[in-house]
C-alpha cells in the first residue's frame, strides 16, 4: 500500500497527489513515468511523474479524470493508500544525460498543453537547480484550466501564458504564441520540449517543424505492465516500431505518427465508456471527485 | 492379474459447457482412482521415466505410495526433488518427458504419472500436510528477483536452509508466468498457484511485489547498499515478438501477452474489475506453442469463433498434447500450414482480416524440424477482427543492460552455468527462463533448485 500524503485539487478535474514511494522518489529523474492501481480489482495507471522528493520520500501526480479509473483514483484523500505505485518507468528526459556545457549550448523552448504542464514541471525545476536557462509556455482553453503557473514562475527564466478564449494572456494556443515569440520578438530555441494532449502535440511538432526547432514529445498510449512485455504501447517513430513504455516515453516529435497513435488511443473507448457509464449508475453523478481535497 | 494397457480415464468438464467458463478443464483423480491407475506402473529397477524428468523426481517411489495409500509419504517423496507438483502435475508436458519415456507406453497407453502427481499435491493441500522443514536462520540473507517458478523455488530451497530470502517482483501480483500468463480453466489461481505460493512464504519468505530491479532499484544497490549477501535472477522471458507484417499497429492486434495479461492477470473478464479487453467476433491466434493454445482458448470462452494460424503441421505443434487436445474439443479451428503474410485494415485503422500463405514443409532445419516454405501464388484472406500473435518471447533486457559485468548472449539471455547457476558477475546466479529463454516451468523449477544449491554452497564456504 501506498499512502496518498497530500492532495489538491488543481482544477474542476485536475488533481494533485504526492504518494509516499520513497524507492521510486530515490531512483525517479524527470521524464519518467509510474503506474498506480487504485485497489484489487483496478487497472494499471500509468501517469508522468510531476515532481519527487528523494529526502521526503514522496512522488507527485496529477491527473485529469477522464475515465472511470481515475475517477475513482479523484476519490481518494490524504491518508487513505493505493494498493500499487510501479516505477520509475521509460527512459529519463535527454537533457538529464547532458552535461553543463552540452546544456547550456540549448536554447530550450517547453510547451506544455493543459495536463502536460504537469510532467514539464520536474524537467524545468532540474535545469533551474542546475542553473540553465530556459522559457516556457503554458497554454489551455481558457484561464480556469491553468495548472502551475505559480510553481512554473519559480522556476522558469520566462513563462509565457497563452488561453485559447484571451481569458488569461496571449489569445490562441501554445503553437500560436511561439511562432509569435520566434517571428515576432525575434526569440531563438533550438532545442523543443512539447507535453499535451497527442492532437496538441502533433500540432505543436508541425509548427516547429516549420520553424526549425528540434522537438521532442512525450507520449503517453495505452499500456499494461510499462516494462516491454505486452506491446500495448507500440508507436510509429520514422520507419520503426518503438515500444513507448521502455523506448521512451520521450520521441522525435517531428518523426512520430501521431493519427496512428491516436487511433491506438481510442481502441478501448467502447469498453472504458461502458465502465464509466457503470460506474456512475451506482455513484448518481458526483462530479468532480475532489471532496474534501484541501 | 492381467495389466489393463488402458489409462484410468481422467474426469474433465464438458467440451460444450466449458467452451462457455472459466473453470478447470481437467478435474483429476479421485484417490480411488489414483490408485486404481498407479497399479499400472510397474516399478522398473531401471525406470526410464526418471531420466525423462528434468528434475529426476523418483516416480516409482512415490507412485508405490500410492498403490499402498500412504498419500502423505507420497507427497513428502516429491517434496525431495519439487516445490510445485500441483502446477508440473497440471503443465508439464508429460508426454515428451515422464511418460514419453514409460515402458508401458510401448504396447499401451504410459502410466498418467502427471495427474498421479496432481492427485498427491491436491490431496497434500486439502489435508494441510506440512512439507516445510526448516534449517535455523543462518544469517546470511539472498535477494531473488522475479516471483516465477525459478525465483520461488530457489527462494525456497533458500528459506529451508535457513537463509533469509527477499523476492523483489515486478509486477503486483506473484506468480510470474503461472499468473498472468497460464490461464485459470489450465492452472487455477487461488486453489492452486496462490497455494503454493503462501507455502513458500510459510518458510519465512518474504515477498515485495512492484519493484522492477533495473528501474527502481539495481543488482548492485541490492548488494552494496541492502547488504545481500548474493542474488538470483529469475525474471523470465517476458518480451513478445511481433511479425514485422504489414497492418500490425491496427487495432485489433495484440501479442498473446497482452491479451492474456489483460484476461488472467487483470482479470479483465470479469465486470468488476476495471482493465478492459476487446471482444471479438473471429479472433486467428497466429503460432503453435502453449501460449497460442492458451490465447486461443481465452478469445473462444470470450465467445469468439477462434482459428489457430501455424506454419507448420500438427506434428510439429510444440504445444502440450493434451492443450491440443482440449483445443480441438472445444472447437477451434486450426489452419495448419498457413503463414500470414499481411493484417487486412478497414478505413478505420482496425483488423478486418488477415491474408495468409500455404506453406509445404521442406528439409528439415537447425531444429530438427521441417523447415516450412510458401507455396507461391497460393495468397488468400481469412476474415477476422482480432488478431493475436503468439510467436514467443526472449528475455527482458532491463536488468542486463542495468548490471555492469552481467553478461548475455546474442539472443539476451543471462549467461549462467547449467549446474550452477553462476553468472559473469561475482555473487550473481541466474535461472529459468532468463537464461534458456522461453521454456518449461519444471525446467526453471530445476534451475531455481540448483541455483540455490551453489548459493548455499558458496555462502556457506562448504
Ligand atoms: C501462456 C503461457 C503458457 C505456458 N504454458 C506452459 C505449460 O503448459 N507448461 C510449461 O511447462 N511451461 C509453460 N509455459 C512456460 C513457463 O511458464 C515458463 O517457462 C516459466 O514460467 C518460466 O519461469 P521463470 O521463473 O523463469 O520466469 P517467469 O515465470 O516468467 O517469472 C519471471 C518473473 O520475474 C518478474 N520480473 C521480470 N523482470 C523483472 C525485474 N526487472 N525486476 C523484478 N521482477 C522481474 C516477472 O514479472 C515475473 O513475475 C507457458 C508460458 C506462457 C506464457
Ligand atoms: S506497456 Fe506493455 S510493453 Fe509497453
Amino acid at each position: 500500500m501506498y499512502k496518498i500524503v497530500r492532495k489538491k485539487c488543481l482544477t474542476d478535474n485536475i488533481i494533485y497527489m504526492d504518494i509516499y514511494a520513497p524507492r521510486i522518489a530515490a531512483s525517479c529523474k524527470p521524464g519518467q513515468f509510474i503506474i498506480v492501481i487504485n485497489d484489487e480489482k483496478g487497472e494499471r495507471i500509468p501517469l508522468t511523474i510531476a515532481d519527487y522528493d528523494a529526502e521526503a520520500g514522496t512522488v507527485a501526480i496529477v491527473f485529469q479524470t477522464v475515465g472511470k479509473s481515475t475517477r475513482d483514483l479523484a476519490e481518494y484523500e490524504e491518508g487513505d493508500s493505493v494498493a500499487d505505485f510501479v516505477g520509475p518507468l521509460g527512459r529519463p528526459s535527454d537533457l538529464c544525460s547532458l552535461d553543463d556545457t552540452e546544456l547550456k549550448e540549448k536554447k530550450i523552448i517547453f510547451v506544455c498543453g493543459g495536463v502536460g504542464t504537469a510532467p514539464v514541471y520536474p524537467q524545468v525545476k532540474y535545469l533551474f537547480n542546475r542553473g540553465i536557462d530556459c522559457d516556457v509556455i503554458i497554454g489551455a482553453r481558457n484561464k480556469d484550466l491553468l495548472i502551475l503557473t505559480e510553481e512554473m514562475k519559480k522556476v522558469a527564466t520566462n513563462l509565457y501564458i497563452a488561453t485559447d478564449d484571451g481569458s488569461f494572456g496571449f489569445k490562441g494556443n501554445g503553437s500560436q504564441l511561439l511562432t509569435k515569440l520566434v517571428r515576432e520578438d525575434k526569440k531563438e530555441y533550438n532545442h523543443a520540449v512539447v507535453i499535451g494532449p497527442m492532437i496538441m502535440m502533433k500540432f505543436t511538432s508541425m509548427t516547429t517543424k516549420e520553424l526549425g526547432i528540434p522537438t521532442i514529445v512525450s507520449l503517453n498510449p495505452i499500456m499494461v505492465d510499462g516494462t516491454g512485455m505486452c506491446g500495448a504501447c507500440r508507436v510509429t517513430v520514422g520507419d520503426e516500431i518503438k515500444f513507448a513504455c521502455v523506448d521512451g516515453p520521450e520521441f522525435d516529435g517531428h518523426k512520430v505518427n501521431y493519427d496512428e497513435a491516436m487511433r491506438r488511443q481510442a481502441m478501448y473507448k467502447t469498453e472504458e465508456g461502458r465502465a464509466m457509464l457503470a460506474a456512475e449508475d451506482n455513484k448518481n453523478g458526483h462530479k468532480c471527485g475532489c471532496g474534501g481535497g484541501k | 492379474m492381467a495389466l489393463n494397457m488402458k489409462r484410468v480415464p481422467v474426469r474433465e468438464q464438458d467440451p460444450q459447457i466449458r467452451a462457455k467458463n472459466f473453470e478447470e478443464v481437467c478435474l483429476g483423480y479421485n484417490s480411488e482412482e489414483a490408485v486404481e491407475e498407479s497399479k499400472r506402473c510397474l516399478s522398473c529397477k531401471n525406470p526410464k521415466c526418471v531420466d525423462g524428468c528434468p528434475v529426476a523426481v523418483d516416480i516409482p517411489a512415490f507412485i508405490k505410495c500410492i498403490k499402498e495409500e500412504r498419500f502423505e509419504d507420497a507427497a513428502k517423496e516429491i517434496a525431495k526433488y519439487s516445490a510445485l507438483p500441483a502446477i508440473c502435475g497440471r503443465v508439464c508436458p508429460q508426454e515428451t518427458q515422464c511418460e514419453g519415456k514409460c515402458v508401458m507406453g510401448i504396447k499401451g497407453e504410459p502410466v498418467s504419472i502427471g495427474k498421479l502427481e496432481r492427485f498427491v499435491a491436491d490431496w497434500s493441500y486439502a489435508n494441510n500436510i506440512d512439507l516445510s522443514k526448516k534449517e535455523a536462520p543462518n544469517g546470511k540473507r539472498v535477494a531473488v528477483i522475479g516471483a516465477g517458478p525459478a525465483g520461488l523455488t530457489c527462494a525456497g530451497d533458500l528459506a529451508k536452509k535457513g537463509y533469509g530470502v527477499k523476492i523483489f517482483e515486478a509486477l503486483h501480483k506473484t506468480g510470474g508466468v503461472l499468473a498472468y500468463g497460464i490461464p485459470e480453466f489450465r492452472l487455477p489461481k487461488d486453489r492452486v498457484v496462490d497455494k503454493e505460493i503462501e507455502s513458500i512464504k510459510k518458510l519465512g519468505v518474504e515477498i515485495e511485489t512492484d519493484v522492477i530491479v533495473g528501474k527502481t532499484v539495481t543488482v548492485d544497490s541490492l548488494i552494496e547498499d541492502e547488504g545481500f549477501d548474493a542474488v538470483f535472477i529469475g525474471s523470465g522471458a517476458g518480451l513478445p515478438k511481433f511479425m514485422g507484417i504489414p497492418g500490425e499497429l491496427a487495432n485489433g492486434v495484440v501479442s498473446a501477452n497482452e491479451y492474456l495479461t489483460r484476461v488472467n492477470l487483470m482479470k479483465a473478464y470479469r465486470d468488476d474489475y476495471d482493465t478492459p479487453v476487446k471482444t471479438a467476433k473471429k479472433v486467428c491466434v497466429v503460432g503453435g506453442g502453449n501460449v497460442a493454445m492458451d490465447a486461443a482458448r481465452t478469445a473462444l470462452r470470450l465467445g469468439a469463433e477462434t482459428h489457430i494460424v501455424y506454419r507448420r503441421s500438427e506434428a510439429e505443434l510444440p504445444a502440450r498434447a493434451e492443450e491440443v487436445h482440449h483445443a480441438k474439443e472445444e472447437g477451434i479451428v486450426f489452419e495448419l500450414l498457413r503463414n500470414p503474410k499481411e493484417i487486412l485494415v478497414d478505413e478505420n485503422g482496425t483488423v478486418k482480416g488477415m491474408r495468409v500463405i500455404k506453406m509445404e514443409l521442406g528439409e528439415p532445419d537447425s531444429s530438427g524440424r521441417r523447415r516450412p516454405v510458401e507455396v507461391p501464388g497460393s495468397e488468400y484472406d481469412i476474415e477476422c477482427d482480432m488478431v493475436i500473435m503468439s510467436l514467443g518471447t526472449s528475455p527482458n533486457p532491463l536488468i542486463s543492460s542495468t548490471t555492469e559485468g552481467l553478461e548475455t548472449n546474442r539472443w539476451k539471455c543471462i549467461i549462467a552455468d547449467e549446474e550452477t547457476g553462476k553468472t559473469t558477475k561475482d555473487r550473481v546466479y541466474a535461472g529459468g527462463d532468463a537464461v534458456t529463454g522461453a521454456a518449461t516451468v519444471i525446467l526453471a523449477m530445476g534451475a531455481g533448485k540448483k541455483a540455490a544449491a551453489a548459493i548455499d554452497r558458496e555462502l556457506s564456504g562448504k
